[in-house]
C-alpha cells in the first residue's frame, strides 16, 4: 500500500497485461483474520496441510528441526501470510491438532 | 439521393452489399449465426468463402453469444474479424457486447434492425439497436444500401486506428432495407484495401511478446479502464469524420456524421435515421411545396453522439420532432433517441420545442401519407408533454 497507482493514461488499453506473471506482485491474503499457527512439536509432517490448502499458502522448507521430545526431521511448515485467506481448511484437516486459527495482529 | 454513376451499380440489397463489403475488405475471419432479417448477409458471404473469392475462415457457431465470443478473440489475436446480426441474436450478445469494447477489439458487425420479443415479431423496428447502445461501440446507421457498403469500409479504417481501437456497428433497417434491392456501386479489393488496409490490434497474442488479454481487475484498477473507453469514444469522433472524408476524397461519397436534408428555411425539422430518412427524402420535396416548412436531421453517427452537429444544426430552429423506432418503457419520454434530445438541449440550452414520437414499432405501416402527418405536425408545433405514439389503436 501506499504506491502510487498508474492514471489511466500510463495503463494499457483494454486491462491487457503486458508484463506476464506480474499476478506474484497480486497478494491475495490481505483480508484475513485468523492465519494459522503451526506447533512444530506437535505436527508430525504429514503434509495433509500442504495438500489441502487452496491458496498454496502451506510452504515445506528444507529447515531441520528437533522437537522437544528429541525427534529429528529435516523438513519444516510455515505459512506463506502473503496469500493465506484464512480459510482454516489446514488447521480443521490436521489429524494431530498442531494448527491453532490465531487472529491476525493488526498494525 | 447521391447520385449513382448507373453503368458502374450494381442491383443489391444491404444485405448483400455489406457482404461485397466484407470481401472486398478482404476480412480474414467471419463468425456468425444467421438470424432473420441479417441471414442473407452470412450466407453471401459463406458464398464467397466457398468459391474461394474471400480467402477467409467462416466460423459456423452455435449462438450469437459464441458468434462475437469467437469474433472478439480472431479479433485480438490480429485477424481482421466481421460479424453481422439482428434483433433475439443481438440480445443474446449482450454480455459480449461489453467485453467487446471493454477489450477494445477492432472489429465491425452489421445489425439488420428488428423487432424483439414478446409477441415473437420478424418484422423492424429498432428495438434490437437501442438495447445496446450503452454497450460502448460506435454505432453508425445507414440509410441506403450504397451508405452501408461505403460505412463497412469507413468502420475497418477507423476502428482499426491506434487512436480509437473499438468495435463498430453498422445499423440499417431489416426488411425496408435488408431485402430491398437499390443500385449499388462496388470498388473492388484493390481500391478498398489501399483505402483501408490492415492495421492490426497492438497487443495481439505473439509468443515472442507474451501478454494476457482479459484479466480481471480490482477496485484500483476497474474504473481507469472503463475511462479509457469513455476517452477513445469521445477521441473517435474526429476520426470517424476525417475517415469520411478521406472516404469522399477517394470515392466521391461523402456523408458527414449528420445530415441535414432541406433544412434551408425549415422553422422545424424532423430527426430520425436508416430507411425513415430515406423516406423522408422522396417526400419532403413535395411537402415543403404543401407549405410545410419541414427539414430532415439525419441521425448517421449515434455513438458518440455528434453534439457540437445537433447543435449547429437545430439552435434557430423552432420545433424538433423525433422519431423513435424503440420504446423505453417508464422513461420521461418514451423514445429513447427523445430522452437524449431532451438532455442535449438543457445541456446545451438549445430553445427548440421536443415533439416526441413513436412509430413503426413491429414494422407498423407508414406511408406517404403518414410521414405527411409526422411532417405536419413538426410544421404546426404547440407542446406535446407526452410522447405521441403514431398510428396505435386506442
Amino acid at each position: 500500500m501506499g504506491e502510487r497507482l498508474l492514471s489511466y493514461k500510463e495503463m494499457p488499453i483494454g486491462g491487457v497485461i503486458v508484463n506476464p506473471g506480474n499476478s506474484l506482485e497480486y497478494k491475495t491474503g490481505d483480508w484475513k483474520v485468523l492465519i494459522p499457527k503451526i506447533n512444530q512439536d506437535t505436527c508430525i509432517r504429514c503434509r495433509i496441510c500442504w495438500y489441502v490448502c487452496p491458496d498454496n499458502a502451506i510452504k515445506e522448507l528444507d529447515r531441520e528441526y528437533i522437537t522437544n521430545k528429541g525427534r529429528k526431521y529435516k523438513i519444516s511448515y510455515d505459512v506463506d501470510a502473503d496469500f493465506c485467506k484464512g480459510c482454516g481448511m489446514c488447521a480443521q484437516e490436521c489429524p494431530v491438532k498442531a494448527i491453532e486459527m490465531v487472529p491476525v495482529e493488526v498494525e | 439521393m447521391q447520385a449513382i454513376e448507373s453503368k458502374r451499380a450494381r442491383p443489391l440489397n444491404t444485405n448483400h452489399a455489406i457482404a461485397n463489403a466484407v470481401k472486398d475488405l478482404d476480412v480474414d475471419v467471419i463468425s456468425a449465426y444467421p438470424i432473420t432479417p441479417q441471414t442473407t448477409v452470412v450466407e453471401k458471404i459463406s458464398e464467397f468463402v466457398a468459391k474461394g473469392e474471400l480467402e477467409a475462415e467462416f466460423i459456423h457457431v452455435e449462438s450469437e453469444h459464441s458468434a462475437l465470443s469467437a469474433a472478439i478473440s480472431s479479433s485480438v489475436t490480429g485477424a481482421r474479424t466481421f460479424t453481422a446480426t439482428a434483433s433475439q441474436g443481438l440480445a443474446l450478445m449482450h454480455e459480449i457486447l461489453h467485453i467487446a469494447s471493454g477489450l477494445r477489439a477492432p472489429l465491425v458487425m452489421s445489425v439488420a434492425m428488428r423487432s424483439l420479443s414478446a409477441p415473437i415479431s420478424i418484422w423492424n423496428d429498432q428495438g434490437d439497436l437501442f438495447n445496446a447502445r450503452d454497450a460502448g461501440w460506435i454505432i453508425l446507421f445507414a440509410h441506403t444500401a450504397q451508405e452501408a457498403y461505403d460505412s463497412v469500409i469507413q468502420a475497418y479504417k477507423f476502428v482499426e486506428d491506434e487512436r480509437v481501437l473499438l468495435p463498430a456497428i453498422i445499423a440499417y433497417d431489416g426488411y425496408l432495407m435488408s431485402h430491398t434491392i437499390e443500385p449499388v456501386v462496388t470498388e473492388g479489393r484493390e481500391k478498398v484495401i489501399k483505402f483501408a488496409p490492415k492495421r492490426h490490434y497492438p497487443y495481439r497474442l505473439d509468443p515472442q511478446k507474451p501478454v494476457t488479454i482479459g484479466p480481471i481487475a480490482p477496485p484500483e484498477y476497474y474504473y481507469e479502464i472503463k475511462y479509457q473507453q469513455v476517452k477513445a469514444i469521445n477521441g473517435s469522433l474526429p476520426i470517424i469524420e476525417e475517415v469520411d472524408k478521406d472516404f469522399e476524397k477517394e470515392f466521391g461519397r461523402g456523408y458527414g456524421i449528420m445530415e441535414c436534408y432541406m433544412c434551408e428555411g425549415a422553422n422545424s425539422l424532423i430527426m430520425t435515421n436508416a430507411s425513415y430518412a430515406a423516406s423522408l427524402k422522396a417526400f419532403l420535396p413535395e411537402f415543403r411545396e404543401q407549405g410545410l416548412k419541414v427539414g430532415l436531421l439525419r441521425l448517421r453517427l449515434y455513438r458518440p453522439f455528434p453534439l457540437k452537429k445537433f447543435v449547429e444544426y437545430t439552435s434557430d430552429i423552432k420545433n424538433l420532432l423525433v422519431v423513435d423506432r424503440a420504446i423505453s418503457y417508464g422513461a420521461p419520454y418514451q423514445g429513447p433517441l427523445a430522452n437524449e434530445v431532451a438532455g442535449a438541449k438543457v445541456k446545451e440550452g438549445l430553445g427548440f420545442n421536443i415533439i416526441s414520437v413513436v412509430a413503426g414499432i413491429g414494422q407498423r405501416r407508414m406511408d406517404r401519407e403518414d410521414f405527411y402527418a409526422l411532417a405536419r405536425m413538426a410544421h404546426e408545433g404547440g407542446r406535446h408533454e407526452e410522447t405521441v405514439f403514431y398510428g396505435v389503436r386506442e
